[in-house]
């Protein structure tokens, strides 16, 4: 068996976590779960907004559980994908505006 | 994307088309090391092993194997090459049968019942036993498939027959992937087609429900808020109406079996079965009130034990011996497949059950 960080298999172990904190992770599942309900978004939106941030965070185990999710709420790759970009816009975007701090501060030493 | 199959694994002399091969797979592996509770252990935490037959509702026919479509996903190994098909004289039996029981629903399936050469025949004799429910699971395709088989929407509507089809999205993709190339496009132009004799529209008492089950290694979501996608998506794009939108979980056994064993899925679907089961949703299984018969006229609790070669635990084996005395009460043969008719909301024939 390769060894590697991560293993798809702990994903069903995530409950696990309030065995050695019981209070606190029954506090974060409860939160968790409540989130997840149908609300002013309904749960499909809530899902895809999920995906995206699966992506932006690039944790492998939210990816595949947002994407079953998703499936099983009949949303289509299209519709994943397009949730995906829009992370990823923001993703960029929050890099470039950065660098308006940069041109401030070049203006500023170099002006 | 996985190629779709032309032939059954009957046809290609699969192992998996052997039932104690499925069953034997369903009943080791996670199942044997303890990874996994069996069906049996679970529903024994909540005292409800072994699960009873209760009083007869529906019965639901098998009228043979032989489709003309050869899904992914089907449980029931069907398509062009099955031969399997029930004769007349075991359609009389059912008859006699029916007419005795109180059962209030009558579900034919198949394969493609209406391929079945006896189907108007044994419709136009059933029909007149005036059952409450008279169901015909119809692939959609068929009614396109071959001229003879046009007017079939006009045939049902003289009958009052309740139409249940299949539709596993609202998109073309999706659906062509696990029923085939082309598979959407004459699906909708048939729905179009009853929707135009009447069945499906609001308030109309010919009634058209549609199955939807996922296309892949996943657990269908809420049934009513697919339902809500499912209407709002077929009528923007194609001015289809329908009744209600029966969420089905499918199974694992048979071709969707294959087919989670080929794209190394079958752990992970256990796993979510197992995570999604619902006590609740065991008291309301659909072998607690059903009766399957198969295309030769045995007795089955359901049409996936039917498939796995589990007959039902009573004397009373086949529709000429019916005896419900006899079958009332009896202990349901279960195996690990069970836990798709327990997971989440439940699924049965007629969608959820929790
Ligand atoms: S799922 Fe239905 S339509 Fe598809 S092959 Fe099986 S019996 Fe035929
Ligand atoms: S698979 Fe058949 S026997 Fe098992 S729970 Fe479902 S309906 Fe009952």
């Amino acid at each position: 068996m390769p060894k590697t960080y991560y293993d798809p298999a702990d994903l069903r172990k995530f409950g696990k976590i309030t065995e050695w904190s019981e209070e606190l992770g029954n506090k974060f599942f409860d939160y968790y779960s409540k989130v997840f309900e149908e609300g002013a978004l309904t749960a499909r939106e809530k899902s895809l907004i999920a995906l995206a941030v699966a992506h932006t965070e690039q944790c492998p185990y939210c990816i595949d559980a947002y994407t079953k999710d998703g499936l099983q709420r009949g949303v289509t790759k299209e519709e994943m994908m397009e949730a995906i970009h829009v992370g990823a816009a923001i993703k960029s975007g929050a890099t470039l505006v950065h660098g308006v701090q940069m041109m401030n501060k070049v203006n500023k030493l170099d002006g | 994307m996985q190629k779709l199959k032309t032939q059954s694994l009957h046809k290609q002399e699969s192992e998996l088309a052997v039932a104690n091969k499925q069953l034997e797979i369903l009943s080791t592996g996670i199942f044997k090391s303890g990874e996994l509770p069996t069906f049996k252990n679970k529903i024994s935490e909540t005292g409800q092993f072994p699960l009873q037959a209760k009083k007869l509702e529906i019965l639901q026919i098998n009228v043979g194997y032989m489709c003309n479509q050869v899904c992914e996903h089907c449980h029931v190994d069907a398509g062009p090459d099955r031969k399997e098909i029930m004769t007349q004289e075991t359609m009389q039996q059912i008859l006699d049968v029916i007419k005795t029981t109180g059962a209030h629903t009558l579900d034919l399936t198949g394969g493609a019942p209406e391929m079945n050469p006896n189907f108007r025949w044994f419709v136009k004799e059933a029909s007149k036993i005036g059952v409450k429910d008279f169901i015909v699971r119809s692939n959609l395709t068929i009614i396109r498939a071959n001229k003879k088989y046009h007017d079939l929407p006009e045939f049902f509507k003289k009958h009052n027959i309740h139409v249940v089809s299949s539709m596993p999205h609202w998109t073309r993709g999706k659906t062509d992937k696990q029923r085939g190339e082309g598979v959407f496009d004459m699906s909708i132009k048939a729905l179009q087609e009853l929707n135009a004799v009447g069945y499906g529209i609001p308030g109309s008492d010919l009634k058209l429900d549609l199955v939807y089950n996922p296309s892949g290694a996943f657990l269908p979501g809420d049934q009513m808020s697919m339902e809500k996608d499912f209407k709002k998506a077929l009528l923007e794009d194609f001015s289809i109406q329908f009744h209600n939108l029966f969420a089905i979980t499918n199974l694992p056994i048979a071709r969707f079996l294959d087919y989670l064993i080929a794209s190394e899925n079958y752990e992970d679907y256990m796993y979510s079965l197992v995570e999604a089961y619902n006590p609740t949703a065991v008291q309301n299984v659909m072998c607690t009130n059903t009766l399957s018969v198969s295309w030769d006229g045995y007795l089955f609790d359901c049409d996936f034990n039917q498939m796995l070669e589990l007959p039902v635990n009573s004397k009373s084996k086949h529709i000429s011996e019916y005896k419900t005395e006899l079958l009332e009460g009896r202990n349901i043969i279960i195996s690990q497949h069970c836990y798709g008719c327990t997971a989440g909301a439940g699924s049965s024939c007629q969608g959820s059950v929790a």
